[in-house]
């Protein structure tokens, strides 16, 4: 016979419940709990003394004795580190575009801010390592062929206001366009295939030269104003040479018809809504280190 | 016999304790409610926020049905680094006119509160098809195929009348002119003098897609070209006290 049982029994009190003689246990609850949840408690009313807490007036909650707020403490950080960086991007700002490399400590500041503008920026179209899409027609930096231009000027509005947008404020956008030949039926398919000869005639790949013959009179007459007489285009209009083995869309015979007849129309942003002109600058200075920068 | 004792009475009647319990629950959920409908705050005054147009809204319903949602969130947090990397933080009036909002938690891809704007039409289009010819290390599935479906506008006009029902102020006559609108935003030569009365502010008028007809690709891309781009962020003036 065992005596623990009903020894236990008489130590712990029972709810008083009974049903179908099974009795309940009411058993304290532990004192670490207890203290717990009473300073939880005790902290809860603390807390909200002391944070914006009570829904009681219509302009909105207590604020609290502390006057806490998101939106004020996420701006306090940002302008903690705008202003660690004041000094070093009033001087970028200041300065001649020409004169940034030139100057050791803006070039090691804007070798890593513009390689991050860059990374956050310009890295999906451009790529990571900024070596450009070839297939889909985002421009190589890496290389010394340019659009646009590759001077630091040219960078730096180009970054600016952008390529072919609606969206830059100023209306600076750099603009062209190509004319479609074929779908707005400029040229006969017969010319588009003698002067897609052509072109691969002057940027020296396998071509039909008796085509290619016929493709001059073509490109004289409907391409030189643009992509120049030599076809070494004309950056003013961004119209690329086409005597180099760089291409933005491809050199192939398939992609040059295809450019031709449906021309291209590639877009950049403008980042003066989105950077600062100190990132703008920044960024300018990362691509034209790149090692094709004039 | 105390007020405590009395809670045998519930606990006897199972009745009794589920029309108690239900009373409780009422009160908490009163407490947590109520109170948004009296503040002002709850959603600032904000100009520029304006209602989709029927093509965007045509590309919000397909970014929902494609379940974009479950690896892209829509809200910028005040923080820092948010703030940094993908512009100025979200607010409660920029997703007003959302039902359901897209808010999320879950980023396998980035944020695109603000995407709008931040790449051209042509990136979101090679971007779509095939997302690792443009981001290698991307892990998203291609929707390609969005470029061939076409997309029939027939009940675009009932499509905002139930949004209207819920409160987005969808006036009669843009109601009216969905269908015409729907159309014009996709066909930069069409006459859209109606849409840009309509909807004035931050409307892109593009072929999105680049392609003859409206895909649901056109659609898509006019919604992910407007995202972020309503509020003129130069002008505004954040209120301390949120």
């Amino acid at each position: 016979m065992s005596k623990r049982p009903s020894k236990h029994k008489h130590e712990v009190e029972t709810t008083g419940h009974q049903w179908d003689g099974i009795e309940e246990y009411n058993n304290p609850l532990p004192k670490w709990w207890l203290w717990t949840f009473y300073a939880c408690v005790i902290w809860g009313i603390g807390y909200s003394i002391a944070m914006p807490a009570w829904p009681i007036f219509k302009s909105g909650a207590t604020p609290g004795i502390m006057h806490s707020s998101t939106r004020a403490n996420v701006q306090a950080d940002i302008d903690k580190f705008a202003a660690a960086n004041k000094p070093i991007q009033e001087k970028l700002v200041s300065v001649d575009l020409d004169q940034i490399s030139s100057d050791p400590e803006l070039n090691n500041y804007t070798q890593n801010a513009g390689a991050a503008v860059f990374r956050t920026w310009c890295a999906q179209c451009h790529g990571a390592g900024a070596g450009g899409n070839s297939k889909l027609g985002y421009p190589n930096l890496l290389d010394s062929a340019w659009l646009w231009g590759g001077t630091m000027e040219d960078i730096h509005f180009t970054v600016t206001h952008g390529i072919r947008n609606e969206t830059d404020p100023d209306g600076e956008a750099r603009y062209s366009q190509m004319p479609a030949f074929g779908t707005d039926e400029l040229l006969e398919p017969a010319q588009i295939d003698q002067v897609v000869q052509y072109v691969r005639k002057i940027s020296g790949q396998d071509h039909d030269e008796a085509m290619a013959t016929e493709g001059e009179t073509v490109f004289m007459d409907n391409c030189s104003a643009c992509h120049a007489e030599d076809g070494t285009g004309d950056q003013m209009q961004g119209a690329p040479n086409l005597t180099d083995a760089v291409w933005l869309y491809g050199g192939d015979v398939d992609t040059l018809t295809y450019t031709v007849t449906n021309a291209r129309f590639g877009v950049m942003p403008n980042w003066n809504e989105r950077l600062s002109e100190a990132d703008i600058r920044a960024v300018a200075a990362y691509v034209h280190s790149l090692g094709g920068g004039q | 016999m105390g007020l405590l004792d009395k809670h045998s009475v519930l606990e006897k009647n199972a009745t009794l304790l589920l029309i108690f319990a239900f009373l409780v629950v009422t009160i908490g959920g009163i407490v947590e409610i109520a109170p948004l409908f009296y503040l002002e705050n709850t959603i600032e005054d904000v100009e520029g926020v304006r209602p989709y147009t029927p093509l965007e809204l045509t590309g919000r319903d397909i970014y929902i049905r494609e379940g974009c949602y479950v690896c892209h969130s829509q809200m910028i947090r005040p923080m820092r680094d948010e703030v940094e990397r993908y512009g100025h933080y979200s607010l409660a009036a920029e997703s007003q006119y959302d039902h359901p909002f897209q808010w999320g938690s879950k980023r396998t891809g980035p944020d695109l509160a603000r995407v709008g704007g931040r790449y051209s039409d042509a990136w979101q289009v090679d971007h779509l098809t095939n997302p690792q010819s443009v981001v290698p290390e991307s892990v998203m599935p291609k929707y390609g195929f969005l470029l061939n479906r076409m997309v029939d506008p027939a009940h675009i006009d009932e499509r905002l009348s139930t949004d209207a029902m819920v409160g987005v102020p969808y006036t009669s006559d843009m109601i009216e002119n969905a269908k015409a609108d729907f159309a014009a935003q996709a066909d930069p030569n069409s006459d859209y003098d109606g849409l840009m009365e309509r909807y004035p502010n931050a409307t892109n008028v593009r072929n999105f897609d680049g392609r003859p007809g409206i895909s649901e690709m056109d659609a898509l891309v006019a919604y992910l070209q407007v995202l972020g781009t309503m509020v003129d962020f130069s002008t505004f003036e954040p209120v301390a006290s949120r």
